[in-house]
């Protein structure tokens, strides 16, 4: 064998990839603790703010909310707390604009600039789609869910949920502050932004994620997305563990020829009343939706006492309200101001 | 057209051995003469000074794409042909993946007319099946008689055990090598880079390390049954084909292969927040395998490199990761990126390395009279200097494509004059 010098790849990262508008959030990757908690505080104080006074907060501010795959919660939540700000909003849906007739990502972005928007929210089918928009108009964009990649403000709006959950006040996060919790997220890891969002941001506040699923859904690669991330294939055993359990959908348009048996899916994985009750009766169900009732959770479950589901798109509104404040801030709000 | 005596330089001609200060002589697009410096006399000549400069054969890149005909936004044979020539290039050899494909002696021959004003010497790989459809072979005596040193159906590679067996067959019939992309596409569609660690964490589906050696190894398996056959592997990128293809050769079976530069140069890390110009097919791999593609050449399992030169519009590359074209330009980085990986970090003796960019690529396509010095061949010459450091920039570049992870990138090694056929074709 010749000796094999060591010579690490160098990564020069040239002109190419210029930085992001400091108010963008693509990735959970750019959230610190304290950042983290200046958002949720800012999601606070906004939420229990005069309503006319809140109302004052974004006037005439100009938000583009960009849709390339359907969205019922993330969009209308969006659209809710921009206009709760009295923002002005324009969305923009591929099937109804000239997304159809091919017009490209970096050209919608910049005819929405030209327009007047101040800030792009973007939901797209393709991972990293939101880095293409944000290098090509300069401006905030926000991640409303980029393919198979990542949902920051759902993993924000799930870690507020958690928290009232655990009686944990915005103002005392820091990254020690879910030490000892364990968050079992059950599903179709493999397709899931969500799953990839929270996975990333638990562990920088201290918790436990355990991924729970089949193997075609949880590759044994996934424990690699970092620190504090396992992988447990029994549904049971990980929920005897776990103060929280978040249940995905399987995400029949993104498994490209995958077969699964469906019935021995439901059998192994489905959080049904009489698992819940007997391996975790105090935890909180959570499921950012949509919910198939009858696959991975059934309606006992998801309508049931330890159900969140509802209460986590409340708070969709409350962190989208935060993020568009910080996106059109002349200057990111630090957490001692908020 | 005028001799031209090269002084002072020293001469490394892997073919021969020559390691050595020599003056050198062109005359009438041959080398007419090597000799000790001072002793060749020439009043008539145009002298070259190439004091403290490496004199060595023009470099041969087997795998190139000039997108002509069809394509010529993203290059033209003579943009591709000036940018190899400013890399120190004088023999191209390019795929057939052109619009229309290249699979007729027709198309073979409108790519080697004088009217495309390529600089430098171009050799066509014609389409091995009709369009590239891998149904129908091409007529492999005809496109060889025009011009075609191998068949390929490189980005479609050929799936169907039965024509690829039709394929090696015809293939040897006539002494054309069969050079295949070794990716069995059936395993990774909707894959856009390496599967692993990274492409989970960026949401991207991976193509598998044995989605390429699984269709090496069955190619391998149809050349055991085709006495004579040679397949040579195209920009092979993982440990396991590479492992595939040495198992062959001590079989004694004639399969051949060549690396990229940016498969021993950089590992799938540098796609960071998806960039486009780090994504190419195969993909960057993982450093274990980027490790192995410089083991392997230096220990000589590997046979030669090649660029796959992939030239695409700005506009084309500014796209969602999954949906840009794969390929990168490589043409003029591959003498500064070779000799600053693989001399100086791993010591690979300048010659050694420079058989791997001249004599070797040349054998594996037998393109006689290329790649050496030998007195009788063609005077195809590069001048460089292999301590000058620089770096490059994609916007100075000839080509008229600038998709590369390489802009701003230092290299060592740089080229200052490129001679095809005793023309004088790029100097700096």
């Amino acid at each position: 064998m010749v000796p094999i010098k060591k010579s690490p790849a160098r990564s020069t990262r040239a002109s190419a990839q210029p930085q992001l508008h400091p108010g963008s959030l693509v990735s959970v990757r750019e959230l610190t603790p304290q950042r983290t908690r200046a958002i949720l505080q800012l999601a606070d104080k906004l939420e229990a703010e005069e309503t006319l006074k809140r109302a004052r907060r974004l006037l005439k501010r100009r938000v583009a909310l960009l849709f390339y795959e359907s969205s019922t919660r993330t969009r209308t939540s969006f659209e809710l707390a921009a206009k709760s700000m009295s923002a002005d909003t324009t969305l923009v849906s591929a099937l109804s604009s000239s997304i159809e007739k091919g017009e490209s990502l970096k050209d919608t972005g910049i005819t929405l600039r030209a327009l007047g928007a101040e800030c792009i929210i973007l939901r797209s089918p393709y991972s990293g789609a939101p880095y293409l928009l944000a290098q090509s108009t300069g401006l905030p964009v926000l991640n409303a869910g980029d393919g198979m990649h990542e949902h920051p403000s759902q993993a924000l709006l799930d870690l507020r949920t958690m928290l009232r959950f655990l009686g944990i006040k915005s103002a005392k996060l820091n990254e020690k502050s879910l030490k000892g919790v364990t968050v079992t997220i059950c599903g179709d890891i493999f397709h899931s932004r969500v799953a990839r969002s929270n996975a990333l941001l638990l562990p920088k506040l201290g918790a436990r994620v355990v991924l729970c699923g089949p193997t075609p859904l949880l590759p044994d690669l996934a424990t690699t997305l970092g620190p504090g991330v396992s992988i447990e294939r029994n549904f049971d055993s990980s929920l005897k563990q776990s103060q929280i359990v978040m249940m995905l959908r399987i995400q029949a348009e993104r498994l490209a020829g995958l077969s699964l048996d469906l019935d021995e899916y439901r059998s192994n994985y489905q959080a049904n009343g009489e698992r819940i009750a007997a391996h975790a009766p105090k935890a909180l169900v959570m499921h950012p939706g949509p919910i198939i009732r009858g696959m991975e959770i059934t309606s006992e479950v998801a309508d049931g006492p330890q159900s969140a589901i509802a209460e986590q798109v409340s708070h969709g509104l409350a962190i989208r309200r935060a993020l568009l404040l910080q996106a059109l801030s002349p200057q990111p709000i630090s957490g001692k101001r908020a | 057209m005028k001799p031209i005596l090269i002084r002072g330089g020293h001469l490394i001609d892997p073919a021969t051995g020559i390691d050595a200060p020599h003056d050198i002589l062109l005359e009438d697009g041959k080398v007419a003469a090597i000799d000790k410096p001072g002793k060749i006399k020439r009043k008539d000549a145009e002298i070259l000074d190439a004091s403290g400069l490496v004199v060595a054969p023009g470099l041969v890149d087997i795998h190139v794409h000039l997108r002509e005909p069809g394509q010529g936004y993203k290059e033209t044979i003579a943009s591709g042909t000036a940018a190899a020539a400013a890399g120190g290039f004088t023999s191209v050899c390019c795929m057939p993946n052109t619009i229309p494909v290249n699979d007729s002696p027709e198309i073979t021959r409108w790519m080697l007319a004088p009217e495309r004003n390529a600089v430098i010497r171009v050799f066509p790989i014609s389409a091995a099946t009709v369009g590239s459809m891998g149904e129908k072979l091409t007529n492999y005596p005809a496109l060889k008689k025009s011009g075609a040193v191998g068949v390929s159906d490189d980005g479609k590679p050929i799936l169907g055990d039965e024509i690829m067996f039709e394929c090696l067959k015809a293939a040897t019939r006539y002494r054309l090598p069969v050079i295949q992309h070794t990716e069995d596409t059936r395993l990774t569609a909707g894959c856009s880079m390496n599967a692993g660690p990274v492409a989970f964490r960026l949401g991207l589906r991976g193509m598998t390390v044995e989605s390429e050696s699984s269709l090496a190894e069955r190619d391998i398996a149809l050349v055991r049954k085709v006495k004579g056959a040679h397949l040579h592997v195209a920009h092979l990128s993982s440990k396991k084909a590479l492992d595939a293809v040495n198992a062959a050769r001590n079989e004694g079976l004639h399969v051949t292969c060549e690396v990229a530069p940016h498969h021993f140069v950089l590992n799938e890390e540098r796609i960071g927040d998806y960039d486009t110009n780090a994504k190419m097919n195969p993909p960057l791999r993982a450093e274990s395998d980027r490790a192995a593609m410089i083991e392997g050449i230096l220990q000589g399992r590997v046979d030669c490199i090649a660029t796959d030169h992939a030239p695409h519009a700005c506009h084309e590359k500014e796209q969602e990761f999954e949906r840009a074209p794969n390929g990168i330009t490589g043409l003029e980085t591959a003498l500064g990126l070779t000799i600053s990986v693989l001399h100086k970090q791993h010591g690979m003796p300048l010659p050694s390395l420079l058989a791997m960019l001249t004599h070797r690529p040349a054998q594996v396509l037998s393109l006689t009279g290329r790649g050496t010095l030998a007195v009788g061949s063609h005077a195809d010459v590069v001048l460089f200097d292999p301590n000058e450091k620089w770096t490059f920039r994609a916007k100075d570049s000839r080509s008229k494509s600038k998709n590369t992870p390489f802009d701003g990138y230092p290299m060592l090694g740089r080229v200052h004059t490129t001679i095809s056929e005793g023309r004088i074709v790029f100097q700096r």
